[in-house]
């Protein structure tokens, strides 16, 4: 039993709300009490049983407002697999929290209203969950029941999506199902009304989906996070490197480089929980012993020599800003790449995206809240990065605003300026 | 099979390793609260995965009620010995006296809320700038919207609206002097998934969490233990049931489950048979209002 992370990205609307009630009410993931609370606040739907999409309903705050201001966690298992479901609301003014959402996950679900087709609200969403390179799509056709269950209705759209995502995507697993949520048409049981249909459901197709593949276990990066000196009689030499594998493997034996201090040795034992490990591998939390005494702290990546890896001061990304106030080119700011923090500038706004057709939009001084744009960084403390695209775990960063200390920004590195091609420069 | 698979307990294991290690990464003085139930259990088995050999950055912190199940007090203080860890604990009691505040009376008397003027106060007396808690998403939907770094005011007030985004696994912990952070390591384990690593690890829990007979009076048709401490009226159905705990926490706002669980793997077949949740089944302080949760976390509670 693995664990599969997706997101859910649509409005209130699209039954995204009725899609997830229905994955944890069919799945018995729902108790009496809570589907009591539902029962004793009145409202039930048209047919009058107990509305679903009440199941997902969120804070007093929200209500007030009529508004989802944030993410919820969801979280449901069947004998094959565990799932975290992220719920992020779709307006575009949310597009920082479809972003949150989308940055843990391995899967998105993308609702189509089967009345209305590929929408800019469609278009937006693929292209947010494809920037933050979710390897898989499932695009559910919803609301089946209301155009007769047709499918020339389904094939129609499935053709449009094809060719908006042949241009504009890079995920390479899409996959399609027509479905009733409301009615549990291909959810978790199969629909008696669409016998043309003949391939998985929502849920069959949730459990099987590969994800074990989705870890990059080719490049090894291990950012230290705690230095484990337990100076007792027992252990008195014992200096132990604490940290999270975020990709790649490591085995006893393995020449490693730190970065960025270059230092060189040999791992002499990768640990867990008190055991010695043949072998750990992303994503997990080890412990590393070196067989040289060598100076590393917080913040150090240790790397394999055989990579002949490179650090950087300067680089580009995509950004998604997420704050109220704008991002103006030169804003100094903090950035928290895996465990090292560095104080960054914007030196350069590029341009900006239109999340809804991936077109660039050159005239960028200013970037708003929920704008995602391309800019040039440079950073105080050198950083080992990886382009986002090839390393999900050590492409992304966080910026954060010096004085309020609150997260403004996510970043994604497209492309990297080596220390080393700066001094041929010179 | 790919040989380097990691089965779901390894994964949110290796998560709340690598949570654990950055509170200790990025704050000067954390604390890890610990009430003596089955969640802050799991978080200490977790500290010892992420620091030894080394001993734990942090002490354990107790705030007692002074309501507790005594079984659960004996077990916290035979742990922290066992361990060879600090156990700070800072009484409700005290805080009343100090604070002058009102003992809550009438049929839902419980100190349960007062935990929060005692928590706030130790935070103070110690300057923690962090407290690791046991919370989960799944056990409440306010907790469902709950950062893993969830920044608090110099009053510990949660703001769903000023939240921060919490994107990959990258968490920001910078505050500003007077604010602290309360990190959840175990956010997206679920009731299930806690039982099940209790059983991988094989860790001994208190006894209450087992069968057993007690005596209990029934309240809104919940199973309430007899204590000195929680109200009676004298019309109060009282009555000796096969039970136990689902959750633990004071005696006077947990309730008990008729079980005839005796082991972890009956509690685990107990628990996916169940049609009631863990908090509706247990929990007296969440049924007082349909947002009694959110209105507690926005006043600094967990």
């Amino acid at each position: 039993m693995d664990i599969l992370r997706f997101i859910t990205a649509g409005s209130v609307d699209d039954g995204k709300s009725t899609l997830i009630g229905r994955l944890l009410y069919d799945t018995n993931q729902i108790y009496i009490d809570q589907l009591e609370a539902i029962e004793s606040s009145g409202r039930v739907n048209e047919d009058g049983q107990v509305d679903l999409s009440l199941l997902t309903d969120g804070l007093k705050a929200e209500r007030e407002q009529g508004i989802t201001i944030d993410v919820a966690y969801k979280y449901f298992s069947t004998p094959k697999r565990k799932f975290i479901i992220a719920d992020a609301p779709g307006h575009i003014q949310y597009t920082r929290n479809m972003v949150t959402g989308a940055s843990n996950s391995n899967l998105s679900i993308i609702l189509v209203d089967a009345r209305n087709g590929v929408q800019e609200q469609t278009r937006r969403h693929s292209i947010i969950s494809s920037l933050l390179g979710i390897p898989h799509l499932v695009i559910c056709i919803n609301k089946m029941d209301l155009v007769g269950f047709d499918e020339n209705v389904y094939n129609q759209i499935v053709e449009d999506y094809k060719q908006f995502a042949a241009s504009k995507l890079a995920a390479k697993d899409i996959t399609f199902i027509p479905i009733s949520a409301l009615r549990g048409d291909n959810v978790v049981d199969r629909s008696e009304n669409m016998p043309w249909y003949e391939g998985p459901n929502l849920l069959e197709h949730l459990e099987k989906v590969p994800v074990s593949n989705d870890f990059n276990l080719d490049d090894a990066r291990f950012p230290v996070q705690y230095v484990i000196r337990p100076h007792t009689h027992e252990h008195h030499d014992y200096r132990g490197y604490a940290g999270k594998i975020i990709s790649g493997t490591y085995s006893k034996g393995d020449k490693i480089t730190v970065l960025p201090s270059g230092q060189t040795s040999t791992i002499k034992s990768v640990e867990l929980g008190g055991k010695e490990l043949e072998e750990a591998f992303a994503p997990m939390s080890v412990v590393l012993q070196l067989e040289d005494d060598v100076d590393i702290s917080r913040g150090d990546v240790i790397v394999k020599q055989e990579e002949n890896l490179d650090v950087s001061k300067e680089f580009e990304a995509l950004v998604c800003w997420m704050n109220n106030k704008p991002l103006r080119a030169g804003a100094k700011l903090l950035l928290r790449h895996n465990s090292t923090e560095t104080r960054a500038v914007v030196r350069q706004i590029q341009y900006k995206v239109d999340v809804n057709s991936l077109d660039n939009i050159m005239d960028a001084d200013q970037v708003q809240l929920n704008d995602i744009c391309r800019v040039q960084i440079k950073t105080a403390t050198p950083l080992l990065l990886d382009k986002y695209e090839n390393n999900r775990a050590n492409g992304g960063f966080i910026l954060i605003d010096e004085t309020s200390f609150t997260t403004v920004g996510a970043g994604m590195v497209e492309s990297i300026t080596h220390e080393s091609e700066l001094n041929y420069m010179i | 099979m790919n040989k380097r698979y990691l089965d779901y307990l390894d994964q949110l294991e290796a998560e709340a390793i690598h949570i654990m290690r950055e509170v200790a990464g990025q704050f000067q003085k954390p604390a890890l609260l610990f009430s003596g139930g089955k969640d802050s259990i799991t978080l200490v088995r977790l500290a010892e995965k992420a620091f030894r050999p080394g001993k734990f950055p942090f002490p354990l912190v107790h705030i007692d009620t002074g309501h507790n199940f005594p079984e659960a007090i004996q077990y916290r203080d035979e742990l922290a010995e066992r361990l060879g860890e600090k156990l700070i604990v800072r009484n409700v009691e005290d805080t009343i006296k100090k604070q002058n505040l009102s003992e809550p009376t009438g049929r839902y008397a419980s100190r349960n809320g007062l935990q929060t003027y005692t928590l706030l106060e130790s935070i103070e007396e110690f300057g923690f700038d962090c407290c690791i808690g046991g919370a989960r998403r799944d056990e409440e939907k306010a907790r469902a919207k709950e950062r893993i770094f969830s920044v608090r005011d110099e009053f510990g007030q949660w703001d769903p609206k000023r939240q921060r985004p919490e994107l990959w696994n990258t968490y920001n912990g910078r505050i500003s002097l007077g604010e602290n952070v309360r990190a959840f390591p175990i956010s997206n384990w679920t009731e299930l998934d806690v039982w099940n690593y209790i059983k991988r690890e094989e860790i001994v829990l208190p006894n209450i969490y087992f069968t057993h007979e007690r005596e209990c009076l029934i309240r809104d048709g919940k199973l309430m233990a007899t204590s000195d401490f929680i109200y009676r009226d004298p019309e109060d159905e009282i009555v000796t049931r096969k039970i136990r705990f689902r959750t633990v926490g004071d005696m006077t706002c947990t309730a008990a489950v008729e079980s005839v669980a005796y082991d972890i793997d009956t509690v685990i077949a107990e628990i996916i048979e169940s049609k009631i949740s863990e908090r509706g089944a247990t929990r007296i302080d969440d049924k007082l209002s349909e947002t009694a949760m959110e209105d507690r976390k926005k006043g600094g509670y967990f």
